[in-house]
Formats: structure tokens, C-alpha cells, sequence
């Protein structure tokens, strides 16, 4: 495993920077938000990336789309990351595609992975259904009545939930909160009857809701994979999930960084640029060095993913951990080093800190990796 | 058969009928460890030590990147990667330690002449002459260009008069190179030159400084009116704060391996946090018992994976040493020290434990390597220093 990108995902890369840096700069999300866009994403901005293809990079080429693979997915999420740019690429091109190219049958693929390609189509993924991330809790219940299933429950934190049109759902069709067996994998139509989305209102300024399943009847046909093997399948999509989300992590972290030290070499106190002040060149330098190491720690973990390497849950958890424990210096240092301005809402730097705090929740924090990857490594 | 793996035959051939028994894995143990650093005083107490670094010597293979005409092994970067991954599968015992490889050979073959480099380069590899370093001195430690070692010159000669200190096994060594100042005292980088100096010379002495952990691996080095010829002075007169920076790059690229290398080799054998953790804390279901401090190992072992990962990707970046090599030094000691502080903790009383019958050699050797870590953070640039470095080369922070 080489720790480079390869030619075509630098391109992937290059080309995802100027797209982010023209078309989508920070001002365009604090719009949204301003507007209170009932999306929070923009259809127009959507369309543009459709057009580059990037929904489909996790979808085969039959199906319309590229199969660039998960390292070139995440390094779009990267730079988007880095101008804080909302879309259903995660929630869509990332845990959708990736769930129904790997899991789904025929029929499934042929019909919502066209379209996923398209950007005719926007996914959510529904797992947890409390505070905290853990799958194995799962209570929904998903009951089998012949050739279908009626669900009940609710779901939390849905990522993209207030506008998905398809839903992926884990139930459990048996057994008992806390056993990762007995689980069960759905794609569900959101506007089903007895579906219904609470949208939430987070620090963020992004898309998710809480989902309500009263009675809602799924067909047989409709399970992803294999009836009771959704524990497992679950936690492949999360770990896929997870290295995504933290490659948008370092993103996040990478631009507030940069923004600080350009502060840093701008800001005069006292007669001189408060950049020649020791006491923050070298929390400067310490942030540096944790960087490099979560760049390491994405980087390896993305191309495990791409390589079908046995080490990926470790790797998984390690780049959650990384990404998600220097995002969280990294922002707070940014907002300190801003003084005054970094704590007013005129000022972007504070963006990077609400976003940085929930995207430490989605799919388990650095706390739950860190037990993960201990428990992974035999400590 | 391509030329790569016809190289990789012969060397398997080669490797065969010349690394001794005891220089590979499955060595019987009752056959003494040397810690081979070669010179003219060398002592074995394992023959096989000294038959290992002389044949690999003879090849050149102690630094096979060197160019054959200075005794090197003249080998290209895939024909090393092989070479390296043959050492690996027969477990070979690193033939020779030395500061002429890690430090002082790279820069001969940037800075010095076509005579310096023939004269000084076959006898580091062969492992004839044992180098020391001569930086610091009492009154320069951090604010190294501010030393005041004085080399003058006398014509055909320059006359040596100061002090180092901080010299690495400067008692054991034959030659050192060091820094000294030929020109005026400010600016201060200005005035400084690289010398070379045999050990034997009329007027140098030295006197070894015990550490905390009771050992002496530093000494005092002296020199009172010491005759150096001018052909061993390195690149330019005056020129040396260059160079001087140039072999604190290297030194603070191996220094910075010593944590993840001490963290690789201790895994299994019993020597690591984990296992000490287990051993002294208990263990449940494979688990450390104790949850606190399996909390702290496992947040130290995600960090040791990620820095192995990021030394890994600057080799596939097919990075050199640059001021990144900051980044390292600092990474590498600073976790080198932490690694020890969560062992000693994790072992308990027995991790304190100085000498006697009643505690165990492991434990108590665990005490001392403690101790001596403490200098990592120290040594080839204070963890302040690099931190300076970074701030300054690598993130263009501005000076006061």
C-alpha cells in the first residue's frame, strides 16, 4: 500500500478544489443558512456536481457512473470540506452508492443506482435512534407478515433525512437491543404512508431529521442484502462512512488552520504581527504535526479501503480518531487565536467549529473509536 | 530473469554463506550480544560480531547507498529495498551502529572533496574509525551558533582551543567532527567552520558525564592548543553553519526512528506497554483490566500507528530530510517518552526499581531506559527548538 494519490484522484482532488473555491465558497453556505434553504443544500450547486460525475465515483460503469473508488470520493469531500460546502454527496454518493453497489441485488442496482448517477435520486442512511451512535442498540422493530415486514420505531440523526428520497434502514427482525445479530437492512421510498420526518435544526446548519415509522409496510423485496446479516452490513457501509467522513474532517481542519495562520501573519498587536508571538507559533507547530498525522492515518485508511485490506475497521476507527481528535483542537485553537472576532457570527472561523463538533457525532467519536480500535488491536 | 531479481538471487546466495548464525533470527541466546560500533579500539565479545560487519563492510552494504569508489555498496534504490527486505527475512543483526553513517557520510558526500571523501568514507563503512560529534558546548546548548570553540589559523595549521560537551561516547571514538569558530563572533552564524579532528591528537582529552540513569554514554571533550591540518577542514572556511544544519537534518531523522523502532522491536517480546500493562494491571477478556489506563495506552497506540503511517507516507513521498525532519525528531522523542512513562507506570513499584536481587533485569533495565529518554527531547535540537523550526521554515511564521 503506497501512502500517495494516484494521478487520476490528484485530478479528482485539483479539480474538486477550484470547483469549491468558484463555485462554493463559504459564502455560499452561510447564504443557505441565512435563507434558511429547506435543504440547506443548494440543487443548483447538486447539479453542477452530478455533471462532474462525482455521485457515481462509487458506482460501476453499467450503472452510469465511474467506480474511482473510495479515495477518490473522499478527497472531493476534502476540498469541499475546506469552503464548508453542503450536498448530498455523503449521505448520496458515498453511503447510498457504496451500500447498493456492494450489497444490493440486480433489481435494486438497476433501479436506484442510474439514478443515484444521475442526481435523480438522494439517500439516507437511518441507524441510530438515540444520542449516541451505536448500532447494536438498535430497537426499531421490523416484524415479518408474510412476504413483508411492518415497521415501527424511530430513528435519529438521519444525515440528509429532511429531503432523502430513499431511506436505508436498520431494523431488528430478532433479538434484543444490544446484539449485533438479528438485524435487518431496508430501502424504503421516504414518502411511504406512516413515515414521518422531523426535521432537525443543529449547530451546523445542515440537513438531518428524526424519523417516525408507524406501521410503515416494507416488501421482502426490499431487503439489502441478506434477511439477519445487517449487523455486519451495517458495519461495513459505516466503516466506509466513517473514513469518508474524516477525510471531510481534515478538510475542515486543513482550511481552519489556514486561516488562522494567515491571521496569525496578518494581525498586529503591540506594534508587531502576532505571528511572532512563541506562545502561539508553537501551538501553530503542534497543529501542524497532528495534522500530518491524520493525513497519514486518511490517507492509509482510504486506500485500505480501496485495497480490500483486512485492516480496515482499524483503520477505520484510527482515521476517525485522528481526524476527529485534531478537527477538535484545531477549531478551538483557531476561534482562541481569532480573539475577539472568532466568536462573532460575522466571522466564518466559528462555522468550523459547530461543524466540527457534529461531525464528530456521525458515526461514532473519537471516545468510540478509540475503545473500537483497542478492542480491534487485543488491548 | 530481469537484473532485480537476479540481484535478489545473489543476494539471497550471498546472505547465505555469509551471515554467521548469531547475526540472524534463532541466534542460540546464550551467545553474547555485541553493540558493534567498530574503530580502532573495538572490543568482541562474539567473533562473528566483528566477521558480520567485515564482510558487510567489504561489500560496501553498511551504507549501500554510497558510490563504490568510496567503498560503498553502489546500489540503486530497488536494488537497497531488496537488499533490505533479504536482511529482514534471515532477522541480520545491523552489522555496525555509527554517527558516520547516520550523520557525518552525508554530508562528506555533499561538502567535501574528492581526497576528503576517499580518505574518511571506506573507513566509516568498514567501520575502522568510530566518529563522535562535537557541538554543544557549555555555554551553547539551544543557541548553538553562538559556540566559541576557537580554531586560529597558523599558517599551515589551525590551533584548537575550547570545549564540547554533550559528545556521544567521545571516550570510545577516534576522530570527531566539530564545529569551531574561525571568524568573529557576530553575526554569529558567520564566523563558524566543520573540522575534522583525530581523537589521538597532542591536547584533546575527555572526561564522561554520568546521567540520571547512572549511566555515562556523553562525555566532556577538551581540546588545549590542538594541531589540526587545514585539509580537514569541511567546505568553506566560515561556511560551516550550512553544513552544521545540514547533519542536524540527518541526526534528527534517526533520532526520531528510535521511539517507533524501540515500540517494533519490544511488540512480542514482552517488552511492550501492552504486554506490561496486561502483566502488572491484569487482564480481562484480552482486555487491559485497568480501565484508565487502558484508555490512555490505547489513545497513545492510535498515535504511535499514525506517526509509523506518517514516516511511511514521506518515504512514498520519497521525501529527504528537510525541515519536516523537525517534525519527526520532535514526534518521535516526545512519544519515545511517553511510551516509557506508561510502562514505568503500568509495571508499578517494579518500574522504579534501581538494582538488587529482588527485582527482575527487565525491570530494572526499564528504569534506566526510562531515564534516558528523558534526553531524547534534548539532544540533536530541543522539542522547544523544533517546535521553532516548524513555526519559522515550515509554516513561514514571522521573526520578532
Amino acid at each position: 500500500m503506497k501512502l500517495v494519490l494516484t494521478e487520476e484522484e490528484q485530478f479528482l482532488k485539483d479539480t474538486a478544489k477550484n470547483f469549491a473555491e468558484e463555485r462554493c465558497p463559504i459564502s455560499h453556505f452561510r447564504s443557505l443558512r441565512d435563507n434558511n434553504d429547506p435543504n440547506l443544500w443548494d440543487k443548483d450547486i447538486w447539479k453542477e456536481m452530478t455533471s462532474l460525475g462525482w455521485p457515481g465515483i462509487l458506482i460501476p460503469e453499467e450503472y452510469g457512473g465511474s467506480n474511482f473508488g473510495i479515495t477518490g470520493i473522499s478527497v472531493i469531500l476534502e476540498e469541499c470540506a475546506k469552503t464548508l460546502t453542503p450536498s448530498p454527496l455523503f449521505a448520496t454518493g458515498v453511503l447510498g452508492a457504496f451500500s447498493i453497489t456492494n450489497f444490493g441485488n440486480d433489481d435494486q442496482k438497476q433501479d436506484y443506482l442510474p439514478k443515484i448517477s444521475s442526481g435523480d435520486l438522494t439517500t439516507g442512511l437511518a441507524v441510530d435512534e438515540s444520542s449516541h451512535h451505536n448500532p447494536a442498540d438498535t430497537e426499531m422493530v421490523a416484524k415479518k407478515e408474510g412476504k413483508k415486514f411492518i415497521l415501527n420505531g424511530k430513528k435519529t440523526f438521519v444525515i440528509d433525512g429532511a429531503s432523502a428520497d430513499l431511506l436505508i434502514v436498520l431494523a431488528r427482525t430478532s433479538g434484543n437491543k444490544g446484539e449485533s445479530s438479528g438485524l435487518t437492512l431496508f430501502l424504503i421510498d421516504s414518502n411511504d404512508t406512516g413515515i414521518e420526518k422531523i426535521k432537525l435544526d443543529m449547530a451546523d446548519s445542515r440537513n438531518y431529521a428524526n424519523i417516525n415509522f408507524n406501521n410503515v409496510e416494507v416488501s421482502a423485496k426490499n431487503i439489502l442484502g441478506d434477511e439477519e446479516t445487517g449487523g455486519e452490513t451495517i458495519e461495513n457501509i459505516l466503516d466506509i462512512g466513517r473514513i469518508a467522513i474524516a477525510s471531510e474532517m481534515l478538510g475542515n481542519a486543513e482550511a481552519a488552520f489556514e486561516t488562522t495562520l494567515d491571521y496569525l501573519k496578518q494581525r498586529k498587536q503591540f506594534g508587531v504581527l502576532i505571528g511572532s508571538f512563541q506562545a502561539l507559533q508553537h501551538r501553530a507547530a503542534e497543529m501542524f504535526c497532528e495534522l500530518e498525522l491524520t493525513k497519514s492515518s486518511v490517507m492509509a485508511a482510504m486506500k485500505a479501503a480501496d485495497e480490500g485490506s483486512n485492516e480496515l475497521q482499524r483503520l477505520s476507527s484510527l482515521s476517525k480518531t485522528m481526524a476527529g481528535e485534531t478537527l477538535y483542537l484545531v477549531s478551538n485553537e483557531a476561534v482562541q487565536m481569532h480573539g475577539g472576532i472568532g466568536v462573532t457570527d460575522e466571522y466564518d472561523i466559528g462555522f468550523f467549529l459547530k461543524r466540527a463538533r457534529v461531525a464528530e457525532q456521525i458515526f461514532g467519536s473519537a471516545k468510540f473509536h478509540t475503545e473500537r480500535y483497542a478492542n480491534i488491536s487485543g488491548f | 530473469m530481469n537484473n532485480l531479481e537476479k540481484f535478489r538471487k545473489e543476494t539471497k546466495n550471498w546472505l547465505d554463506k555469509n551471515c554467521p548464525p548469531s547475526m540472524r533470527s534463532g541466534a542460540d541466546p546464550d551467545i553474547p550480544i555485541d553493540e558493534v560500533w567498530g574503530g580502532r579500539n573495538a572490543e568482541y565479545k562474539n567473533p562473528e560480531s566483528k566477521l558480520w560487519l567485515d564482510r558487510m563492510g567489504a561489500k560496501g552494504w553498511t551504507m549501500p547507498t554510497v558510490p563504490k569508489e568510496y567503498g560503498g555498496g553502489g546500489l540503486t534504490k530497488e536494488e537497497i529495498k531488496v537488499l533490505n527486505e533479504e536482511l529482514f527475512l534471515i532477522g541480520a543483526k545491523q552489522p555496525l551502529l555509527s554517527f558516520g553513517i547516520w550523520m557525518l557520510a552525508p554530508v562528506l558526500l555533499e561538502y567535501g572533496t574528492e581526497e576528503q571523501k576517499k580518505e574518511h568514507l571506506p573507513k566509516i563503512l568498514k567501520g575502522e574509525i568510530r566518529w563522535c560529534q562535537g557541538y554543544s558546548e557549555p555555554g551553547s546548548g539551544s543557541d548553538l551558533a553562538s559556540l566559541s570553540t576557537k580554531a586560529e589559523d597558523i599558517g599551515d595549521k589551525f590551533l584548537v582551543n575550547g570545549q564540547k560537551v554533550w559528545t556521544s561516547y567521545a571516550d570510545k571514538a577516534d576522530w570527531i567532527f566539530a564545529l569551531v569558530r574561525t571568524g568573529a563572533k557576530e553575526p554569529k552564524h558567520d564566523g563558524i567552520s566543520f573540522l575534522l579532528i583525530d581523537m589521538d591528537t597532542k591536547g584533546v582529552s575527555t572526561k564522561p558525564i554520568t546521567l540520571i540513569s547512572g549511566k555515562s554514554p556523553f562525555c566532556e571533550t577538551f581540546f588545549d592548543n590542538v594541531e589540526v591540518p587545514k585539509k580537514n577542514l569541511i567546505g568553506e572556511l566560515n561556511a560551516g553553519w550550512t553544513i552544521a544544519k545540514k547533519l542536524l537534518q540527518h541526526e534528527r531523522a534517526f533520532i526520531s526512528n528510535f521511539g517507533l523502532a524501540g515500540a517494533v522491536a519490544g511488540a512480542g517480546s514482552g517488552r511492550d506497554v501492552v504486554s506490561i500493562a496486561k502483566k502488572h494491571l491484569g487482564e480481562e477478556n484480552g482486555k487491559i483490566k485497568n480501565s484508565f489506563y487502558r484508555t490512555e495506552i490505547a489513545s497513545h497506540k492510535i498515535k504511535e500507528h499514525a506517526f509509523g503511517l506518517t514516516l511511511k507516507r514521506a518515504g512514498d513521498e520519497g521525501g529527504k530530510a528537510s525541515a519536516t525532519a523537525s517534525m519527526f525528531k520532535l514526534y518521535g522523542t516526545e512519544h519515545n517518552k511517553k511510551r516509557h512513562e506508561l510502562m514505568v507506570g503500568a509495571s508499578g513499584v517494579d518500574g522504579v526499581a534501581w538494582d538488587g536481587d529482588e527485582f527482575d533485569q527487565n525491570d530494572k533495565n526499564l528504569t534506566r531506559a526510562w531515564l534516558r529518554t528523558k534526553g531524547n527531547s534534548i539532544e540533536g535540537g530541543t522539542s522547544e527548538v523544533q517546535l521553532n523550526v516548524i513555526s519559522k521554515r515550515v509554516l513561514n511564521l514571522p521573526s520578532q
